[in-house]
């Protein structure tokens, strides 16, 4: 009875898994299978099996390395910091904030969130570009000019992943202070904690589970960013902000080597699956 | 414990939704035998119908001819690189692939090499009018096999145009036609000097504009290096790309020059990645730039109607054909490029498709389309016709150019060659290195991306 039971609820199952199995899992073997291929969009007759050479020529290539250290820049600054830091001080200054300046800036923050990756590269290249609003802004302060685009790129895009995914880590954060029960933060303020320490004692270890799910989203989401950055700079001047999905889309589509950018590709997959595995290991320890 | 019906039911629901799914998939192709699939490129601005109108003019057409066939217009709507990998990936699979489609002379040869492409010849032999087309035109679309893939449906050329406004003030020539490269240069120095605020001479440059800055700039000076007969880019006879060269030490040193001195525009404006839009759109139309080293297509984006129009465009601006670098022989030089139309090896349909071709090339149907689309005839009858050569000022400067035009080595590795040659570019654009090292670079990039395919010359 009991195996025949477990076979007809799993049956249900099935049809999904098919289809899991079909589109999702069927591609990203045929990509880990084109990896190892020297396959070409064109202006080639056959691919062939090529083993790890994808890889090796990833790790000679001083342009791919220097996309893993602009990805790694970009990672840290935008959304470990930016992103992250800000998103919580937003929500903790929110929480104390009277209603209409709480519905102001939730709604500023969350326009630029809702905006396209697209729409939002273009908003910023005009604010930082050499005629844009920003330097008008320092004009008008008597502060010397910058082309931003061009001396800083890399802060530049970073900068503008920060305004842009803000909204979502004060989103979940807004959420997880809410979730705090009254009478904790109440009992540490009898006892005489000041603001930092029942931040550092009180809020952060109650909200950990969401730093971590917040940190993790954020990243896999930075390190995927490709619109906002290729509107702005293209990954220029020279390759001063290429990260690696705009270096794996130049190898895939621009040199049409789809075997070499699918090896990228995985490597970046790889990135990714790193960071998780940090904030999982730092964020388990009981505090 | 028996299932319960819900479940049942919704197992039966995402199962049918499974197979419709995947027979959805299954079925790419089911036109019927007397249906040619047609591929084109859509413009990405929906208000530029040009290329949709002509082609729904031509399947009238085509259709009253030979009844009972059926034409399907497929467009794809993409910017160019991301049409040519749609085109890549349709044209894979014998399911997926159209009857015709629209090709453009940068990726013919690597999709010939991929196996993508059908022969012509046995077409083109039986049809009279293609004596009519030139002959670079049609070794543009030749592979390596000596054989015809395309039938181009027109080409551009480049030159130099210069702004009489900014050129009357620094007392400079109306019909000016600089005889070698230093005269350019000459040119952009005095309008440094006598016009400040303008910028005097723009070549594009680096990565972020693309094939631009390596056909744009640095093939029309290394075309115009040397000899003017044999090819500074690759070496037809041993099928090797050229390394080493002199030529191309002195474009790069061009470029550097312009740079340099600051005859062109600010480095950070030269390299940021709109700055075509700026330099078509608000630069020559506000009379703020001297000299720019251009493409025949220019005055598609002052038509009226087109938001920037500038009917007076003729009045203000003035052609020069671009020298060679002393002025040896020929003289001058361009480079083109264009679109052809190409019958996919994988094509259901190949002779129907040949007989769209033929209906879209009768003379009149070639002139009707040059003008519509600003193009620049590779027909000699269409060339000769006086009212294509008036349809709109320019024409008969850039057709004539045709005759010392050159077409690019678009061989496989081109697309990588061409990064090569723009990362060179950029070097020397932003100072970072001088024009000997980053030919010694490029000749070290080109070897790798050619695998090796590498002559010194």
């Amino acid at each position: 009875m009991r195996p025949y039971r477990r076979v007809t609820r799993a049956l249900p199952l099935t049809p999904a898994l098919v289809l899991i199995l079909l589109f999702l899992a069927g591609p990203i073997a045929y990509c880990v299978y084109i990896a190892f291929t020297d396959l070409q969009l064109t202006g080639q007759a056959h691919a062939s099996f090529v083993g790890l050479d994808n890889f090796r020529r990833a790790f000679r290539d001083s342009e791919f390395l220097n996309a893993v250290w602009l990805t790694l820049v970009f990672t840290v600054l935008s959304s470990l910091v930016g992103q992250n830091t800000l998103g919580l001080a937003l929500a903790a200054l929110m929480k104390r904030a009277s209603k209409p300046v709480r519905t102001l800036t939730g709604g500023v923050v969350v326009t630029a969130w809702v905006l396209p990756e697209v729409v939002a590269g273009f908003l910023l290249y005009a604010f930082f570009r050499r005629e844009g609003t920003l330097n008008a802004i320092l004009d008008w302060l008597h502060l010397p000019r910058q082309n931003w685009l061009f001396t800083l790129p890399i802060l530049a895009v970073s900068f503008a992943n920060v305004w842009r995914g803000t909204a979502f880590s004060m989103l979940v954060y807004s959420a997880a202070l809410d979730e705090i029960p009254a009478e904790i933060t109440e009992a540490a303020e009898v006892d005489g904690a000041g603001g930092w320490r029942r931040m550092w004692h009180i809020t952060l270890p109650m909200i950990r589970r969401s730093i971590a799910t917040n940190l993790m989203l954020n990243t896999l989401q930075t390190l995927s960013v490709f619109g906002l950055i290729w509107v702005m700079t293209r990954g220029g001047p020279g390759n001063k902000s290429q990260t690696l999905p705009l270096f794996m889309y130049e190898q895939a589509f621009q040199n049409s080597m789809i075997g070499y950018g699918t090896a990228v590709a995985l490597l970046l997959l790889l990135v990714g699956s790193l960071f998780s595995v940090v904030y999982l290991r730092l964020l388990r320890t009981e505090v | 414990m028996p299932v319960r019906p819900t479940a049942a039911l919704s197992a039966l629901l995402t199962a049918a939704l499974a197979a419709t799914a995947l027979t959805a998939c299954g079925s790419g192709s089911g036109s019927s035998p007397n249906t040619v699939k047609v591929s084109y490129k859509q413009s990405m601005d929906n208000s530029v119908k040009v290329m949709d109108t002509y082609l729904a003019g031509i399947k009238k057409e085509f259709e009253k001819k030979y009844p009972g066939k059926k034409v399907e217009l497929v467009p794809i709507k993409a910017p160019d690189s991301e049409y040519y990998t749609k085109l890549q990936q349709m044209m894979r699979s014998p399911r997926t692939a159209p009857d015709l489609v629209y090709e453009d002379t940068f990726l013919i040869n690597s999709d010939i090499t991929s196996g993508y492409l059908k022969p012509l010849d046995p077409y083109l032999a039986k049809w009279p009018d293609w004596g009519q087309f030139i002959d670079t035109a049609k070794a543009a679309a030749q592979g390596q096999d000596g054989k015809t893939y395309g039938v181009p449906d027109g080409t551009d050329t480049r030159g130099l145009w210069f702004d009489k406004r900014v050129f009357k003030q620094a007392g400079l020539p109306m019909d000016w036609q600089p005889r070698n490269w230093d005269d350019i240069l000459a040119a952009a120095r005095t309008i440094k000097q006598k016009v400040p605020g303008v910028t005097p001479l723009n070549v594009y440059t680096g990565k972020p504009a693309g094939e631009r800055s390596t056909m744009q700039t640095m093939e029309m000076l290394l075309y115009g290096t040397g000899d003017g007969k044999s090819d500074p880019l690759y070496d037809g006879g041993s099928k090797k790309w050229i390394s080493g060269s002199q030529g191309f030490t002195d474009s790069l040193k061009f470029v550097e020059t312009v740079y340099k001195e600051k005859l062109g525009p600010d480095v950070s404006d030269a390299l940021d990645p709109n700055y075509t839009t700026t330099v078509m759109g608000e630069l020559l139309p506000q009379g703020k730039l001297g000299i720019d080293l251009d493409g025949s297509w220019l005055p598609q984006t002052w038509l009226p109607g087109s938001g920037r129009a500038w009917p007076d465009w003729s009045r203000q601006l003035g052609l020069a054909s671009m020298p060679t670098q002393h002025g040896q022989a020929p003289g001058k030089v361009s480079m083109s490029g264009g679109w052809t139309w190409a019958i996919p090896a994988k094509a259901g349909h190949p002779d129907l498709a040949f007989d769209f071709i033929r209906t879209m090339q009768t003379e009149a149907n070639a002139k009707k389309w040059y003008i519509a689309n600003s193009g620049i005839s590779v027909r000699k009858d269409v060339a000769a016709d006086p009212s294509y050569a008036t349809a709109q000022p320019g024409i008969k400067f850039f057709t004539d150019l045709v005759a010392t035009t050159h077409y690019r080595p678009a061989y496989p590795a081109y697309p990588k060659v061409s990064t090569a040659i723009q990362e060179a570019m950029e070097s020397v654009t932003t100072g970072d290195s001088s024009a000997e090292k980053a030919a010694s670079t490029y000749d070290s990039t080109l070897k790798d991306v050619t695998g090796g395919q590498v002559v010194q010359r």
